[in-house]
């Protein structure tokens, strides 16, 4: 070990100094909301009395909110609808932004700079203003895409349709992520294997693909979160057809509770349990998908 | 969320693609409005004896700064700040989240279906005290949307009967007469169809209830009624039966359309001639133009058609009052200013140029601006007096529900849902029904 300078007893006081601000604002932003969100849900809001009410009055619920939560039937199929949507939503945008990486990678493509750009321009539209924007596209009356011939709000076309906008918007990022862990290769890798005499798809399959694993999981793990909050694209097709109700996802709902019924009790017990699960849904997604990374290189 | 801040969202539909912009600017809106209050407070805490007060006035009327102007100009000693943080049952909920932190305005614009829950929820204050001049300038129907149990919660603005608008250009070229029944409507409906596979009499919007809703006040139902102090429920009942099953039977004989209203889809339809018909307010001239800007002059307005022939009944659909809420320092001078809006006759006549209401105010309909057609229907110069017909014989609900809200969504999401996969709308009628009497159940109110 190479001889440093003697360590002052302050280091150790040192590295809680540097995580401090991340402490706080994880407590006043996570933490402090969270809790309140605790104490709301265990609240309900009575009126006073009389046929107007005369104002209201908070009242301890205990677990009331959350009784009604987990027997919602409403809320039950937005989760199926959520979980459908994801189906969809996270094998299409790591998939494709995996084969956009790779296609792009290749020695031979050609106007790279700009195809890159042009898939990750999607990305930087904001998801409200791409929604309208497939609105359109998919409306009989306006779609220049055969929306007269084909029902994009129809019963399971609906799905795709959400879905088309949420991959269209996401491809663009997770593309460059495992991008960017393919230049970072060792360019002797493929050199040498292609000395060995393996073909190009080997090349991507055997070698390529294998070892940018790691950005792969973590873009599956990024859709798994965006697939559990999916909100603006639904919410924005809303007013476009009969197809999106006002509780067709979790977060609509809850947003429905919050600002449509303003019974923040509810969407606060609500919020609690959904995150809950996106907790532990998320930490199952990135333990399977660890240990089969582990697995594999093995 | 049913969210019928229908003038507001046909706003955003006009221009969907800018909706994210306009968004971004209502939330600046609510955080200067926030801001105003703060400085009123800080202003006028001496209390009002004389002293130069400014109260905050939160509406989402277009050109309303006009009309503020107007009255600034006039009081020194009160002034009105305006802002605009958002529109309809959105301001609803602000309002709702301002009192709850203590901050609201002074002044709000409510629509009448609203005014109840914000009554329930001590958000908007009893203004007997300050209106007993007032309100003689209203007759019995149009104050009943504002006055509960003999306390005045707000002063009426506007009043909308429901009317049948209607292409007088696509009428004649297609043969049709102006229906004065029901049946006749439907005939003509399934005429059209036959003349021009293209074309719909109107569409079956399940998006807005606001029309529904209307209907359902014509053909006579009570969705809410005070009995002493528990409530009288009745969404489902035989009277809102008879329309829904109307309108299920022109649905399923593919007479009517069945995309929702006020989306880009819709708006282009209306332009181009693909729906003849709109069921609506008094207050669609000043909707048209952004609707369907190619179609000045083009169309006419007539009754409702009637369940029998003859009968003038007709339902409403929006109108909105005045209010002062409880946060207000100044609730005095709030009512003044709102009695001052929507009664005296500089601030009507440029509300019905400006915002083309016609007003609540028994003098205000008589004012000479009136005698004057709305922009967009120069062809129509006698539009108020038609307007002043029909509105004898509007009927709203005895009362509105302390939980419209509830109400509102539940249509959105039954009918949509009934549309979209072939169910009875019968059925979605005891959906909205049990949903709206289980949630007034759950905040405590008494249903009988």
């Amino acid at each position: 070990m190479a001889p440093t300078t003697a360590r002052p007893r302050r280091t150790s006081r040192f590295p809680y100094l540097l995580v401090l601000p991340a402490v706080l604002l994880l407590a006043a932003f996570v933490v402090a909301p969270g809790c309140y969100a605790l104490v709301l849900s265990l609240q309900r809001s009575k009126v006073n009395g009389g046929l107007l009410g005369g104002g209201t009055h908070t009242v301890f619920a205990g677990l009331a909110n959350y009784r009604d939560v987990l027997g919602d039937t409403q809320l039950r199929s937005g989760v199926v609808r959520m979980l459908a949507l994801g189906a969809v939503t996270v094998p299409g945008t790591v998939l494709l932004a995996l084969l956009f990486a790779v296609l792009l990678d290749l020695e031979h493509t050609r106007l790279r700079r700009v195809t890159r750009l042009a898939i990750f321009l999607p990305y930087a539209v904001p998801g409200v203003i791409a929604s309208l924007m497939w609105g359109f596209l998919y409306l009989p009356a306006t779609s220049p895409i055969g929306g007269d011939r084909v029902d994009f709000f129809g019963q399971v076309a609906v799905y795709f349709s959400v879905s088309n906008v949420v991959v269209w918007g996401a491809v663009g990022f997770n593309m460059i992520v495992i991008y960017t862990a393919l230049r970072a290769l060792p360019p002797e890798l493929t050199e040498s294997a292609r000395l060995d005499g393996a073909t190009e798809r080997q090349i991507v399959l055997r070698i390529k693909v294998p070892l940018v694993m790691p950005a792969v999981v973590m873009c599956t793990l990024f859709s798994v979160l965006a697939a559990l909050q999916v909100f603006n694209e639904p919410n924005t097709l809303k007013p476009l057809s009969n197809a999106v109700s006002s509780t067709w996802v979790p977060l609509m709902q809850i947003y429905d509770q919050a600002f449509g019924n303003s019974d923040i009790h509810s969407a606060a017990a609500t919020s609690v349990v959904l995150a809950a699960a996106a907790l532990v849904l998320s930490f199952l997604t990135a333990r399977i998908i660890q240990s089969r990374v582990q697995r594999e290189a093995e | 969320m049913s969210e019928t801040p229908t003038r507001r969202r046909t706003a955003a539909a006009t221009a969907v693609l800018c909706a994210g912009l306009l968004l971004g600017t209502a939330a600046c809106g609510g955080g200067s409005g926030g801001s105003g209050h703060d400085e009123a407070g800080g202003g006028g805490s001496g209390g009002s004896g004389g002293k130069k007060v400014t109260l905050t006035f939160w509406d989402w009327d277009p050109n309303m700064g006009k009309v503020v102007a107007t009255w600034n100009a006039a009081h020194p000693d009160i002034q009105v700040k305006l802002s605009n943080p958002a529109g309809g049952d959105q301001l609803v909920a602000k309002m709702i989240t301002a009192h709850a932190a203590g901050n609201g305005p002074d002044i709000a614009k409510v629509e009448y279906q609203s005014l109840p829950a914000l009554v329930a929820k001590g958000v908007v204050r009893d203004i007997t005290d300050y209106t007993g001049n007032t309100v003689k300038d209203y007759d019995r129907t149009t104050l009943s949307s504002a006055e509960f149990q003999g306390k005045v919660y707000g002063v009426p603005q506007d009043f909308a009967p429901l009317m049948l608008f209607y292409r007088a250009d696509l009428f004649k070229k297609y043969g049709l007469a102006v229906p004065r029944t029901w049946d006749q409507y439907a005939a003509e409906a399934r005429a059209l169809r036959g003349k021009d596979p293209a074309a719909h009499l109107t569409n079956f919007d399940a998006a807005d209830p606001g029309w529904f809703t209307g209907l359902a006040q014509q053909a006579g139902a009570d969705w809410w009624a005070a009995d002493g102090n528990s409530w009288k429920v009745d969404i489902d009942g035989a009277a809102t039966r008879k329309v829904a099953g109307f309108w299920q039977q022109m649905v399923k004989d593919g007479s009517v359309a069945k995309n929702p209203s006020f989306s880009p889809e819709w708006n282009k339809q209306m332009n181009d001639g693909s729906l003849l018909t709109w069921i609506s307010g008094a207050w669609a001239p000043a909707q048209l133009g952004g609707i369907a800007p190619a179609t000045k002059g083009k169309w006419a307005v007539a009754p409702l058609p009637a369940w029998t022939a003859g009968d003038p009944a007709t339902g409403i659909w929006g109108g909105s009052a005045t209010t002062v809420t409880t946060d207000s320092a100044h609730p005095r001078q709030a009512a003044q200013f709102a009695s001052w809006l929507n009664t005296d006759a500089t601030a009507l006549t440029e509300q019905v140029k400006q915002i083309n209401i016609y007003p609540a105010a028994t003098s205000g309909r008589s004012l000479p601006v009136l005698k004057a057609a709305p922009a967009f229907f120069p062809n129509q110069p006698d539009f108020y007096d038609r307007v002043a017909q029909v509105a004898s014989g509007a009927r709203s609900f005895p009362m509105w529900g302390p939980n419209v809200t509830v109400t509102f969504t539940g249509y959105t999401d039954a009918f949509s849902k009934a549309l979209q996969s072939g169910g009875s709308f019968s059925g979605a009628l005891t959906t909205i029904q049990r949903a709206s009497v289980a949630d007034m159940k759950k905040q405590g109110f008494t249903v009988g």
